[in-house]
């Protein structure tokens, strides 16, 4: 396996200009004759999908949901970054960029992040001529507010549900287009695998989720836009049904892995009150805007909080990174949480949390202002907590959000198998080994909408038109073949321990020993650990019902059977990393302070996986894409 | 400390679309306060599982209110007792020991059950489909300060836009009405200049189809409201009824 960034030359502002001048066309008249599959309709899937079908190709549209408008992209709380500088406090792409090159710790490819944030103003245009009702100032214009990581003001939202309006503009385009009949939708349907033929993608092989039947669509090019896989921790902010399965199964035909270690625990988090948990709720970043995160300063301070007296709550941001306060990155918040924590000085009754707090703020504006801005957050906490985050502090605690990590892929946005792309979430692209709040949604739909687009007529049109294999070639049968026999597999186990079991203990071992924190010995533990809970699964599972029904269990075996494999992976590859770097903190290699040490001379690289075999123990072998800084200088993170 | 309760539970069992259905009965000890509602049917469905029992399907994905997959009947309300929240953010605090529970899945001639919970709602799909957006190309927006939106309508817009989908509104209409649904959406495009171009075409279109569905008509009982999980305003049906008849009347 060879990596080839394919990145342009010439100087950064114009790589993507020069790209898009050079890259091929597909002529009107010709689009018509490729059809394109897309599996995943959160912004990236939904976008790319709506705008392929635009550009007059045909499209078919998969998800597992049983609508498109359904994707988790529609959790997405707080907003969107874009470099419009409309609050004129200095903005620019460039300083987009930087901050973003800085958010990632400097493990991500420039050129991407470039173009990143250069199409991020497009993005914003088009979600306003869709109708994405932002917030506006009253003199109606948009408003903007302030993110981790930035010193700007820049990121556009739609109260706290900036993530569902934006994917409901994607959908409603994508519908427009099923309308046409451009875009055959496929919802409820889940992919199993992709298939290769003379190694080019060339189609897949799903599952329709209601029959339970095996079905093969054959295509000249697949995108998976299949999202994250911060599930493999079981508790996660992921919606339930999020997972590894098309990206991983598309790993194991031969697209590398890239930076699976790197994964976001989001510091605001309703935090975890008992075993039947099934999963987390993100309190938006943006509430750290007026927010105050503190602990007590005494250990096992057990006063209301609304009885500790100024002086002796410790405002540990505050106090330790003066210069951003409680907007320091994602990375660095949940550091602190834990280490806080881990000094004993948590609250609630697990210990495992620290008060955001909005007396302050309250008081400074007044409870309407802190309504308009957070209601429906306050409302959501209510819900869940049972307090009142108007009269006493929320407690919140990090958990895991977002993974950087994903499929390797170019400039062109296309995996290591040729005709394949990842989108969004799903590709490791654009975040490096931390991502700045607000800028998953500009990804995911930078992708979509104006990356995509171009680059995949540049494939295109290298292909001959209208070229099929037929749907009864062999590679198809064998894919099919291999998906019902896991199933089978799965359904014949007929152990003594549930699905949710195994994941729950798999869970728990990747989030103790891969997750905020991690060193040599725990991971190779883990290793050890995850392949014997493995052995057990495959031996030991309960897995209900039949195959050809509606059987939401056996849906969940094969994403967790994938989710074992993911995990050994993680472990192999936060141990190869001999360095910390944003999300990944190694305890050995942190500076005197305790921040991320990171070793350039070393470590600049992508890790990208590629897949050899499982037997017992999974084969990965390592290659490593350099990363050459030609505009950044690489630098100690400092938000101090 | 926590307080633990027991639940007995009677829930609807329907093998497809063709079958008749039935519900059964299960009581559920141990029931923590604090689990969600879609939590307390995990613990079932483990219980069942471990009998060797067949669990009972339901449809969910974010569990926190957002993406509108849950759409249970709980007591014959849909999403439950508690106003405002989608069944996922329902907590058994809101319940108390040795209650009784019957979960029902929507009744809807539009919404065929698909197993036990689960039903088809493409319905709803099909809706959008007809006319629920703005018809502009990737590409071709102008740039976004262009166009000022006053910010109470675009407040307004948002207010309809927040729409999940959950059909919770047909659910517990006695029409089995998608009004709201409908109204919802013409209602946030049509507060935005953005979506005005296309004003009368989308209400024809969306009407129509919400009619070729199956979903009855309105009667302004209001029961839609009553349960929206998001509170969308049932102004939104009279706006598209306005809007429908204006349009209807000049025939175009």
């Amino acid at each position: 396996m060879k990596l080839d960034s394919k990145v342009p030359g010439g100087p950064l502002e114009q790589k993507w200009d020069k790209h898009l001048k050079d890259i091929n066309l597909v002529a009107p008249n010709n689009k018509r004759k490729y059809e394109i599959i897309v599996v995943g309709t959160g912004l990236a899937g939904g976008a790319a999908a709506a705008s392929f079908a635009e550009l007059g190709y045909n499209v078919r549209s998969f998800c597992i949901q049983d609508s498109a408008r359904r994707a988790h992209s529609i959790a997405a709380q707080g907003g969107i970054n874009a470099a419009k500088n409309y609050p004129n406090d200095g903005d620019s792409i460039w300083r987009l960029f930087y901050d973003t090159i800085k958010g990632g710790d400097y493990r991500s490819r420039e050129s991407n992040v470039y173009r990143l944030a250069q199409v991020s103003n497009e993005i914003i245009d088009q979600a306003v001529a869709q109708g994405v009702p932002f917030a506006r100032e009253y003199g109606g214009t948009l408003a903007n507010r302030s993110f981790g990581g930035a010193q700007v003001s820049r990121t556009f939202y739609a109260r706290g549900q900036t993530g569902q309006q934006l994917l409901l503009g994607a959908y409603q385009a994508m519908m427009r287009q099923v309308h046409t009949g451009k875009i055959k939708y496929h919802p409820r349907h889940e992919m199993l695998d992709v298939v290769v033929i003379d190694g080019q993608a060339r189609g897949i092989i799903t599952r329709d989720l209601v029959s339970g039947e095996l079905n093969r669509y054959e295509a000249d090019a697949v995108v998976l836009a299949t999202g994250g896989y911060g599930n493999v921790f079981y508790l996660s902010t992921n919606a339930k049904n999020s997972n590894v399965t098309a990206a991983w199964r598309a790993h194991k035909k031969g697209a590398a892995f890239a930076n699976p270690c790197y994964v976001q625990v989001h510091p605001t988090c309703i935090p975890v009150s008992g075993d039947y948990q099934s999963k987390l709720t993100l309190m938006s970043e943006s509430l750290r805007n007026d927010g105050r995160v503190w602990v007590p300063r005494k250990k096992g301070d057990d006063r209301h909080p609304n009885d500790i007296p100024e002086e002796e709550r410790y405002y540990y941001l505050e106090e330790r990174y003066p210069a951003f306060g409680n907007l320091v990155p994602r990375d660095v918040a949940s550091r602190n949480a834990k280490m806080v924590c881990d000094d004993g000085l948590g609250v609630g009754e697990t210990g495992l949390a620290v008060y955001l707090d909005f007396r302050d703020a309250i008081k400074r504006d007044g409870r309407d202002t802190i309504e308009a801005k957070y209601g429906n957050l306050f409302e959501m906490y209510e819900n869940i907590a049972g307090e009142n985050p108007y009269k006493q502090p929320m407690k919140i605690y990090p958990a895991v959000h977002y993974t950087m990590g994903g499929l390797w892929v170019d400039y062109n946005l296309q995996t290591t198998i040729p005709g394949l792309y990842a989108a969004g979430e799903a590709n490791f692209s654009d975040h490096g080994a931390n991502r700045l709040g607000a800028s998953a949604l500009m990804q995911g739909l930078s992708d979509g909408y104006f990356v995509l687009p171009y680059t995949i007529g540049d494939y295109l049109a290298k292909q001959e038109p209208g070229k099929r294999y037929g749907t009864d070639h062999e590679a198809f049968a064998e894919a099919e073949n291999a998906a019902q026999s896991k199933i089978d597999k799965l359904l014949n186990v007929n152990g003594n321990r549930t699905i949710i079991d195994f994941h729950r203990t798999l869970g728990k071992i990747v989030w103790d020993k891969i997750g905020i924190a991690r060193n040599a010995e725990g991971l190779k533990s883990a290793i050890e650990e995850i392949r014997e809970l493995r052995e057990e699964f495959w031996q030991n599972v309960k897995v209900p019902g039949e195959k050809n029904n509606y059987n939401k269990y056996l849906e969940f075996a094969g994403r967790v059977a994938d989710f074992f494999e993911l995990a050994e992976l993680m472990a192999q590859d936060a141990l190869d990393r001999e360095e910390s770097a944003g999300c990944h903190l190694r305890e050995e290699y942190q500076t005197e302070e305790g921040e991320a040490l990171r070793n350039d001379e070393e470590y600049s690289y992508v890790a990208a996986w590629e897949y050899k075999g499982l037997n017992g123990k999974l084969e990965e072998q390592l290659h490593k894409e350099n990363l050459e800084f030609e505009f950044v200088e690489l630098k100690q993170r400092s938000y101090k | 400390m926590s307080k633990e309760m027991t639940i007995h539970l009677k829930y609807w069992k329907q093998n497809g679309p063709n079958d008749a259905g039935h519900f059964e009965e299960y009581t559920l000890d141990n029931v923590n306060e604090h689990m969600s509602f879609l939590e307390m049917l995990d613990v079932l469905n483990e219980e069942l599982m471990l009998a060797d029992k067949e669990p009972v399907e339901f449809d969910y994905d974010c569990r926190e209110g957002i993406c509108g997959s849950c759409n249970l009947v709980i007591n014959g309300q849909a999403h439950g007792p508690k106003a405002r929240v989608a069944a996922c953010q329902l907590h058994m605090r809101n319940y108390k020991d040795g209650d009784h529970i019957t979960i029902e899945p929507p009744r809807a001639a539009a919404f065929p059950v698909i197993k036990d919970l689960v039903v088809d709602r493409s319905a709803f799909d099909r809706i959008i489909e007809a006319g629920g957006y703005v018809s502009v190309k990737t590409g071709s927006a102008g740039e976004a300060n262009a166009i000022l939106v006053e910010k109470e309508k675009a407040d307004a817009a948002f207010d309809y836009a927040t729409c999940i989908g959950c059909g919770a509104c047909v659910a517990a209409c006695p029409n089995a009405s998608a009004s709201l649904f409908t109204g919802a959406k013409i209602a946030h495009l049509n507060k935005l200049p953005q979506g005005e171009v296309e004003r009368k075409n989308r209400v024809v279109a969306m009407v129509d189809q919400m009619k070729e569905e199956g979903f009855g008509d309105c009667s302004n009982f209001a029961e839609c409201e009553a349960v929206c999980p998001v509170g969308i305003s049932i102004s939104a049906i009279a706006e598209m009824r306005r809007d429908y008849m204006k349009a209807a009347l000049r025939g175009d």
